[in-house]
């Protein structure tokens, strides 16, 4: 637009300047005008809120009175505080790996076979994906019922003692993992799927040709032309499943003994339920470190392609 | 297309040299471990299923779990006529069209301004629209449910406790994501294509109507699935500002009225969720590529 602009004042000459500029000025009014709805959603109910947390978690319960970090240093003195840091991390870092890996394997098996199968397989794998999470993990809910569980009906069969999938705290957290990974990993599976589509097959063919390796095919050639996408893929996954809420709360809703809290569902504890809301806003705020790392390095990435382009 | 070919010509060739044979085994341990993979992908869709076919005796006894002794519609009955199921349902279903309306009427406006009429910051709105998309819900809810009660206390209008608030909230989750694809699709129509239509004398508003939104039809479609699935499956804003079970929508209607105390009615509980489930899974039957195209768009456009 802004040639046109630009090539106007010349093709009609003189005076027209004044009525061209009151144009541009229109058009950016309305263009202005028409963000605006937009611009207020997100002034009101994103970023206001996102500061009025901050405000929040200075103040005292009743919230009557300010105390400052007061609010922090309660919770860096309490043991369950670092046990949600401990979960929130493992929880988010180990089912973003596990979903890379399986979704970059699966991938691969779609990608292996006849295109016109492809379609019917990546339909059904992708199924986990597209049932609402809270729904889904109350089907894993009754799967790892204690005593009706139908896997460790087959683990009986195979002669494996029952496991307490929700139990114990250990194997609890083993469980909302692998629901997570459930849940996530045929989307990695779509986004690599589509990554190894673009990579050219005239590279494999002159990998093959060198004498190349399955195994060095996909080191030295899939993986670097799909490192893009792996990194934003998995930064994204990680900001998801670091602010998760519905697997835990109803997988476990934060037990055996709050093993299974993550920042989301504690603060929801904490905040909503025990009716603490600025501790609970200081809970919530100890995500803005990890999402703000995270989305530096994505928006860092498509600020570059941004400009490649 | 061109791996078809080459794959059918690998497969149809006599057996000679090693690329043949490796090829058909990887084939043929790619289908071994896809098979084991659908297995674990479908397992809970499938229990759903099963259990929901099942009478509660059969359910509590001790027999097989993967197998249906006495099939039985019983669950899906009762679910439809008593409870609140169906309230749940007309809920989830209102809110969802609604903010799919709004979510497509604030992006696809918002989109074209930022993509074509560019004014002073609309390139840094464009950038703070995409990290609005990263930040969660689970940092918002607090604040969120303090501002109500104080809307409540200053203008009368209670926010609390009622299904239409979950209208003004989804938008939150959904437009970001909406503006950012539908600005990806805005920017790769052509240039030609809109001053074509300016020279032809069109105005801002039939160049949107009558090029870009058909052009751009296949990222919108995308664009209000995302909408929609993002709507239908929201849990924690629900759990977290409404209550009374008139109120509910699908998901947390589930949990809180067919879980009571310690008993769990399984039965219902996975009839509520597989039926639950169903309009995003029919959706996506239907409309798989716009389904995956919205998908893969968040990372791939822009």
């Amino acid at each position: 637009m802004a040639d046109i602009a630009a090539r106007g004042p010349t093709a009609t000459v003189g005076d027209s300047r004044s009525s061209l500029h009151k144009l541009m000025q229109r058009k950016s009014t309305i263009a202005f005008l028409m963000a605006l709805p937009l611009i207020l959603l997100v002034l009101i109910l994103v970023a206001y809120p996102a500061g009025y947390a901050v405000y929040l978690a200075t103040l005292n319960k009743g919230m009557t009175r300010f105390v400052g970090f007061g609010n922090f240093e309660f919770l860096f003195g309490r043991e369950t505080f670092w046990m949600v840091v401990y979960q929130s991390c493992l929880f988010a870092i180990t089912a973003v790996i596990f979903k890379a890996i399986i979704g970059f394997v699966v991938a691969h098996f779609v990608h292996n076979i006849p295109s016109k199968g492809q379609r019917k397989w990546r339909g059904m794998l992708l199924v986990p994906w597209v049932i609402p999470p809270a729904m889904s993990t109350l089907a894993w809910l009754w799967l790892f019922d204690p005593s009706y569980s139908a896997i460790n009906w087959i683990l009986a069969h195979l002669g494996i003692a029952a496991v307490p999938w929700t139990g114990e705290a250990d194997w609890a957290r083993f469980s909302v993992i692998l629901v997570n990974v459930w849940i996530g990993s045929p989307f990695f599976m779509i986004m690599y799927l589509a990554a190894l589509k673009s990579v050219p097959d005239q590279l494999y063919e002159a990998a093959s040709i060198d004498g190349a390796t399955w195994w060095q095919r996909i080191w030295y050639v899939t993986l670097p032309m799909m490192r893009n996408i792996i990194a934003i893929t998995a930064l994204f996954s990680l900001i998801v499943t670091f602010a998760n809420f519905d697997i835990v709360r109803v997988l476990t809703a934060g037990g055996p003994l709050n093993s299974t809290h993550i920042f989301g569902t504690w603060a929801f504890r904490v905040g909503i339920e025990s009716g603490d809301i600025p501790l609970g806003a200081s809970v919530s705020l100890f995500m803005v470190p990890i999402l703000a790392v995270a989305a530096t390095f994505i928006l860092r990435d498509i600020t570059k392609r941004g400009s490649e382009v | 297309m061109a791996d078809a070919a080459i794959t059918a010509g690998t497969v149809a060739r006599p057996n000679y040299g090693s690329m043949s044979r490796d090829r058909r085994w990887a084939l043929r341990w790619s289908y071994f471990f896809l098979v084991l993979f659908a297995i674990f992908f479908l397992m809970p869709p499938i229990y759903m299923l099963i259990t929901s076919l099942k009478t509660s005796q059969e359910i509590s006894a001790a027999g097989n779990p993967w197998w249906i002794y006495d099939p039985t519609l019983e669950n899906y009955i009762e679910l439809l006529t008593q409870n609140h199921y169906l309230t749940f349902f007309r809920n989830s279903a209102i809110v969802s069209v609604c903010v799919v309306a709004l979510t497509m009427l604030i992006s696809v406006i918002a989109a074209f301004a930022l993509a074509r009429m560019k004014f002073w910051g609309s390139a840094t709105l464009a950038t703070g629209v995409f990290l609005t998309y990263l930040i969660p819900e689970t940092l918002l809810f607090i604040p969120l449910f303090k501002m109500f009660a104080w809307v409540n206390e200053t203008l009368g209008i209670q926010l609390m406790n009622h299904w239409w608030t979950l209208i003004i909230l989804y938008p939150t989750l959904t437009v970001p994501f909406c503006t950012w694809i539908m600005i990806g699709y805005f920017a790769s129509i052509p240039k030609e294509l809109d001053e074509a239509a300016l020279i032809d004398g069109a105005t801002w508003t039939q160049t949107l109507t009558k090029i870009f939104i058909p052009v751009a039809l296949p990222g919108i479609i995308a664009a209000t699935i995302f909408a929609f699935t993002v709507s239908w499956a929201q849990f924690l804003y629900p759990l977290a500002f409404t209550t009374s079970a008139t109120e509910l929508v699908l998901p947390v209607g589930i949990i809180t009225t067919l879980i009571k105390g310690d008993v769990f009615n399984w039965g219902q509980i996975m009839t509520g969720a597989l039926l639950g489930a169903a309009p995003p899974l029919v959706i996506y039957a239907f409309l798989m590529d716009y389904y995956i195209a919205g998908l893969t768009a968040g990372a791939t456009k822009g």
